[in-house]
């Protein structure tokens, strides 16, 4: 048993042990989860996918005379202005009004964060308080009073394996999928994937201290679709899309190599977030479930082509088989395609790992762990009441 | 022997020229249409060349005596290092495994595999796939 508190002291004093999540994959499997116990503090993780639910919160501060920014456009892309006068959010997916597919949420954050001139338009009623009733003008980051991403769903539990079994292709938010099962694509980092790592939320909580878009973040929440009491293997990891993660974290200090936006094809916009999460080995179990490798944890394939909301399933395969190339489903070898960069993940962890040990990155026991016993709830369709005013 | 790559630019006043049915017909070569591409202004052609050697190379000369612009194909496309982000989507719909991972998970782009469909330019959530001509 180690306390926060004595891994943080070794922190500090530049004793810590610290791998990568695949690193202790390999350490489990050579010595034994007992040894990694004994011998690691801390194992950094990493992901860098697509994360639709994403976000940025700006106040573009008061011009002269001011204006109650009633609705808003950053480079023709809409932006949520219902706050206070210069309050806005910048949602990931939103498209621009000019070109559609070709820009939208996530580009203009990646613009912000590249350090790009941005065109701010706003109209408004105006008031007695706030006069002007129209603006256009340019702004940097740099400009802004406060630019935080806040991202009500990141870092998914696992995911779904996504497939195709009719004759025409899809284009989804899993990428294109080609006719009769011409291909699967999966989106996690695997063994690598922060909440993997610590299937039962016992060290990643609200308040817990992470990496985002390059800078440091934290939990804020649950993420929106938490699900932790999806259907899980005897190791305990979810089988299918689980727990999730609200982050936060200032946009100011972010980089372009950790926030990209993105476009699939016919779908729409997104953005990658690069997150990586530390874990204290607090006892034998934390070192246990570090020690789950990709030939353990399982991801359940669903036929897209199927449009209703439960979508049938092709069965579980692991992230071991997903990573070698294919996967043979009904006898027919179909070839996988990841969307989230393995590559770049491992950056991310190799990256927190260096602030952990060169730089004196601490960890945080969450001040309040996530919940672990409610669902996800379908959204019904039932005949108003008249409810409305 | 290997298929030699051309691309082919023709002026609009060439456009109605019967080109491929003479490198078949009086240079028996077998041609493979990997793209074609006509504005207002000008066509462009991308051939797959194959036959005899000599012949690949006589049907080369008679094109450029019909003022067809004739060029190798270099490369077909352009994977812009910076922008990727070696996540994978194009992976998915390339037809011929042109574009595959290496060990480390870097994408990597075989050119000589790739036969120009652009499904890959499509998928790319980046745009860092690039048509090279
Ligand atoms: S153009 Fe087609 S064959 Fe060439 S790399 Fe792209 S998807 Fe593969
Ligand atoms: S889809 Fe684009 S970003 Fe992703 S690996 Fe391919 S070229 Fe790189």
């Amino acid at each position: 048993m180690k306390s926060y508190e004595e891994i943080n002291e070794k922190i500090r004093s530049g004793k810590a042990v610290v791998l990568t999540a695949e690193e202790v994959v390999a350490l489990g499997r050579e010595k034994g989860v007992k040894h990694v116990a004994e011998t690691v503090d801390v194992v950094t993780t990493g992901t860098f996918g697509p994360m639709c639910s994403s976000g940025a919160f700006l106040n573009f501060g008061h011009s002269d005379p001011p204006i109650k920014m009633q609705k808003v456009w950053l480079n023709d892309v809409p932006v949520f202005a219902g706050l206070a006068a210069v309050d806005a959010y910048v949602g990931a997916t939103e498209l621009s009004e000019n070109v559609g597919f070709d820009y939208g949420g996530g580009h203009v954050i990646e613009d912000l964060i590249a350090g790009k001139p941005v065109v701010l338009r706003a109209i408004s009623y105006g008031t007695d308080c706030y006069p002007r009733r129209e603006i256009e003008t340019e702004i940097t980051l740099a400009d802004l009073n406060q630019a935080y991403l806040f991202n009500p769903r990141n870092a998914y539990q696992n995911y779904n394996i996504a497939v195709n079994s009719c004759a025409r292709t899809l284009n989804t938010y899993m990428g294109i999928l080609l006719p009769n099962m011409g291909n699967a694509t999966y989106s996690t980092s695997g063994e690598l994937s922060p909440l993997l790592n610590d299937p039962h939320y016992r060290t990643i909580g609200i308040g817990t201290r992470i990496f985002m878009g390059g800078t440091e973040g934290y939990v804020a929440w649950e993420g929106t679709q938490h699900n932790p009491m999806q259907a899980r293997g005897d190791n305990g990891e979810p089988l299918a899309p689980s727990g999730t993660l609200a982050l936060i974290g200032d946009m100011k200090k972010m980089s372009t190599r950790y926030i990209r936006g993105s476009y699939y094809y016919k779908y729409g916009i997104s953005l990658f977030v690069g997150v990586g999460i530390p874990i204290p080995i607090l006892d034998e179990e934390m070192a246990r479930c570090v020690c789950i490798g990709n030939e353990d944890i399982y991801a359940t394939a669903l036929d897209y082509s199927v449009e209703n909301r439960a979508k049938p399933n092709f069965g579980r395969f692991s992230y071991k088989e997903l990573r070698g190339g294919s996967i043979t489903i009904n006898g027919k070898s179909i070839p996988t395609a990841p969307l989230s960069s393995l590559k770049r993940a491992r950056e991310i962890a190799d990256l927190l790992k260096t602030w952990v040990k060169d730089e004196k990155f601490t960890l945080t026991a969450p001040v309040k762990p996530l919940p672990t016993d409610h669902g996800f709830k379908p959204l019904n369709i039932v005949p108003p009441t008249g409810a409305m005013v | 022997m290997a298929e030699q790559r051309v691309v082919l630019t023709f002026h609009r006043w060439q456009l109605d020229k019967p080109v491929t049915y003479h490198l078949v017909k009086d240079y028996d070569l077998v041609l493979n249409i990997l793209q074609a591409k006509v504005t207002t202004e000008e066509g462009k052609l991308v051939l797959g060349l194959s036959g005899l050697e000599q012949n690949v190379e006589k049907g080369i000369e008679w094109l450029k005596e019909q003022q067809v612009i004739v060029e190798p194909l270099a490369t077909g496309l352009s994977v812009n290092k910076d922008s990727c982000v070696d996540c994978g989507a194009c992976t998915a719909v390339c037809p011929t495994g042109a574009l595959s991972f290496s060990d480390d998970w870097t994408l990597g782009y075989d050119e000589e595999k790739c036969i120009l469909c652009l499904a890959c330019e499509t998928a790319c959530p980046v745009r860092a796939i690039e048509e090279k001509f």
